[in-house]
């Protein structure tokens, strides 16, 4: 195996029916990766790392995810250490609980997903700053206050704020980002965000590449 | 801070961009990937994509425009015009259109947003009503295939009425309260144009874009009207629109996207600054 250096790693998006997965994958493509889109447990399990997408509802999201079984996947998959990127509502889905649905959620983080105060318009969408205090490898070289494009109504509430890697204020400061170990989750749409956001999956790409080489 | 957003509008038919746009430093000044890389880097916040024949044939050809577009451009793509039914949805998005304008089908079958926006979440369905200052004299065609329920019927006094099939037929139905149906369905973001404004250049409908702002509580898109940078400054500041969209002042090259925002930001509007 002489090829960790320059083969292309195998990201998976994992496809649970909830929103536009296909330009996740052209940025992963974009950013040289081998990106599978699938549903099927056994092909995302193969990847050498995944991305975690999703837009839309909490309740049918939970309910899509465990009829593919692909909850207790995604819990296995971080605690094996696999590269682990969630986009908007797959950084949600990660807490304990969202006031959005019934459903529990996966509960790798503990908090709750909020809804926003009123007094702006909800959803929050557009163009807005992320104040990045974290080293992680994955948000390496993204300026701090760089511009990401978001669209939520929803925020993630973590309890152990040492998780937090990038706040936004929207009304309220909140969560935008969250960085340890193998696992980044962005509340923002990094395929969505121009060249900036290009750079977190080609930090991406390059962890998962790195990651391989120290896992096989 | 969230920045007020600069949405340059493309009118696309059989496949190219129509509407004279004329960029001399453009290899193909039609091709809607080349315009919409141009626009990528000038600093644009998102583009729209508006088919503007919508017959059945256009639309697979609007399907493969998407395609090309959304490989080469990594901002906020939305697709409108002859958008139908849950099928015509979920074929733009999975072309690669993030978001979808929804109007005269809309209107006719208001079920529709409803069950795009439980489909596929309110973040992608937006819903584009065309507006006219309301008066008895205005002797547009009826839309014979819609009836309007008591409840959505347009003031005669004060009220602007909304049109359908791009503007060709009048409704009866009042903007201020379809808007708040439409954002009670669940559409995610109005696109809002005004027909007495549009094409003229002379400025955006302010009264009418503040009335529907402050009438709900989802983002506003202020179309129809732009000629000069202040009438995006007047859009945002007296009009309380989330977003500009402008069509002409871009294409003509008469003000670059990065002269938009640069005025903008002279004058204390949060936007996003080109490279950041």
């Amino acid at each position: 195996m002489n090829d960790l250096g320059t083969a292309k790693p195998k990201i998976a998006v994992i496809d649970y029916q909830a929103g536009n997965i296909r330009s996740v994958e052209k940025a992963l493509t974009q950013s040289g990766a081998d990106a599978v889109v699938s549903s099927v447990p056994g092909v995302i399990e193969s990847c050498d790392g995944v991305v975690f997408p999703g837009q839309g509802a909490c309740d049918s999201s939970m309910l899509n995810l465990r009829s593919h079984s692909l909850d207790h996947l995604i819990l296995r998959l971080i605690s094996n250490e696999k590269p682990f990127l969630g986009v908007c509502l797959g950084l949600q889905l990660l807490l304990q609980h969202s006031e959005e649905g019934d459903e529990d959620c996966l509960g790798l983080i503990e908090g709750t997903v909020k809804r926003f105060p009123q007094g702006h318009k909800i959803p929050h969408m557009g163009w807005n700053e992320v104040n990045i205090r974290s080293d992680h490898p994955v948000l390496s070289g993204v300026p701090n206050n760089s511009y990401f494009y978001f669209v939520h109504s929803y925020y993630a509430d973590p309890t152990d704020k040492n998780v937090i890697a990038g706040t936004t204020t929207y009304g309220i400061e909140f969560c935008s980002a969250v960085a340890f170990d193998n696992v980044v989750a962005v509340q923002f749409h990094p395929e969505k965000s121009g060249d900036v956001g290009l750079k977190i999956y080609e930090n991406f790409v390059q962890f998962t590449k790195m990651s391989r080489g120290v896992l096989s | 801070m969230l920045t007020k957003r600069i949405i340059p509008c493309l009118d696309v038919d059989n496949g190219r961009v129509v509407k004279g746009v004329s960029f001399v430093n453009l290899r193909d000044a039609g091709d809607p990937a080349e315009l919409a890389k141009f626009y990528d880097k000038e600093g644009a916040d998102e583009l729209v994509f508006l088919d503007i024949t919508a017959t059945s044939d256009n639309r697979d050809t609007m399907v493969e425009v998407v395609r090309d577009v959304s490989e080469e451009v990594f901002i906020p793509l939305t697709v409108g015009g002859g958008i139908r039914q849950i099928s015509d949805v979920r074929r733009m998005l999975e072309a690669g259109a993030d978001k979808v304008s929804l109007n005269t089908a809309a209107l006719h079958n208001p079920k529709l947003i409803k069950e795009a926006s439980e489909f596929f979440g309110s973040q992608c369905i937006v819903v584009a009503i065309d507006a006219k200052k309301y008066n008895a004299k205005l002797t547009d065609q009826q839309d014979q295939s819609m009836t309007v329920c008591e409840e959505l019927k347009v003031d005669l006094d004060t009220g602007w009425v909304v049109y359908t099939h791009g503007g060709r037929n009048i409704t009866g139905v009042d903007v201020v309260k379809w808007a708040q149906k439409v954002a009670d369905l669940g559409a995610g973001e109005i696109l809002l144009t005004s027909m007495d404004s549009d094409g003229h250049e002379s400025g955006y409908d302010l009264q009418l874009l503040r009335l529907v702002s402050s009438s709900v509580s989802i983002p506003v898109i202020a179309s129809g009207g732009a000629g000069t940078l202040e009438h995006l400054q007047q859009a945002i500041e007296v009009g309380k629109a989330d977003a500009v969209l402008a069509a002409s002042i871009f294409h003509f090259g008469t003000y670059s996207i990065g002269d938009a925002k640069t005025y903008l930001a002279n004058r204390n509007i949060a936007i996003r600054p080109l490279g950041k």
